[in-house]
């Protein structure tokens, strides 16, 4: 009914997350300018924070983009006032809620998971990958 | 349908971005991205389907399968868009910048 929407809510927290993240990563740039030279020269660079949260942002944004329009499909979504056809009477808008509470909040959980995977993964193949620098030094 | 057609497209997206990977010239990862974000909500969503239904999810009507069908092909070419639009905007080749430098 709406399911996507709860992905949609999180997408936005977590692009307004990268932004701060990278205004952050900014300001230390002159010392990660350093270290990334400094791993450069070994061929081993360290993935900005940001870049991880970019995954998840493009993620829930993709995935919520496609599901929107399935809604719009199977007719769910309007481009009229309320929008969502769930929301014209209240019994219909209770079973809206109520999916968006378990199959919406379970996709965004699920994602979510699936990126901090993602992002276990790539921490621990690139501690692997500097660990003969951070060795050597 | 919808699930088995994205999660298809989003491996074979994911197989054509591993090729060049870590270069992403032409943004195959726009794709992976979509597609896989897509299919894992689907798959959330096929598994509340299965709770309710049971063993009668995997026994869809042929008119539902028709309908699945055209909606997957259709979120794919949808996704091809998107894709599409991110490399024009992007540019990453300087085709565009090219020719309006050129006139």
């Amino acid at each position: 009914m709406a399911c996507f929407l709860v992905s949609a809510a999180e997408a936005v927290i977590v692009t307004v997350a990268t932004q701060v993240v990278i205004a952050h990563e900014n300001k230390l740039l002159p010392q990660f300018k350093r270290e990334t030279e400094a791993q450069s020269e070994h061929k081993a660079e360290k993935i900005p924070f940001s870049r991880k949260l970019r995954w998840l942002s493009n993620l829930l944004w993709g995935g919520s983009f496609l599901l929107a329009f399935e809604h719009v499909w199977h007719g769910e979504v309007t481009p009229w006032f309320p929008f969502l056809t769930a929301a014209g009477n209240p019994a219909d808008t209770a079973a809206m809620l109520h999916e968006m509470s378990t199959v919406g909040v379970t996709m965004a959980v699920l994602v979510t998971a699936v990126w901090g995977a993602m992002v276990l993964v790539s921490s621990s193949m690139e501690k692997k990958a500097l660990q003969p620098i951070l060795a050597a030094k | 349908m919808t699930l088995l057609i994205t999660l298809f497209a989003a491996i074979l997206c994911t197989v054509l971005w591993y090729r060049k990977a870590p270069q992403d010239e032409m943004k195959i990862s726009v794709l992976c991205f979509l597609y896989w974000g897509a299919a894992i909500m689907w798959f959330v969503d096929a598994i509340y389907e299965y709770a309710d239904l049971g063993a009668a999810f995997f026994a869809p009507a042929p008119a539902d399968m028709l309908n699945d069908l055209f909606l997957g092909l259709s979120v794919v070419a949808l996704g091809l868009i998107v894709w599409l639009v991110v490399l024009l905007i992007k540019d990453p080749r300087g085709v565009i910048k090219g020719m309006f430098q050129k006139k």
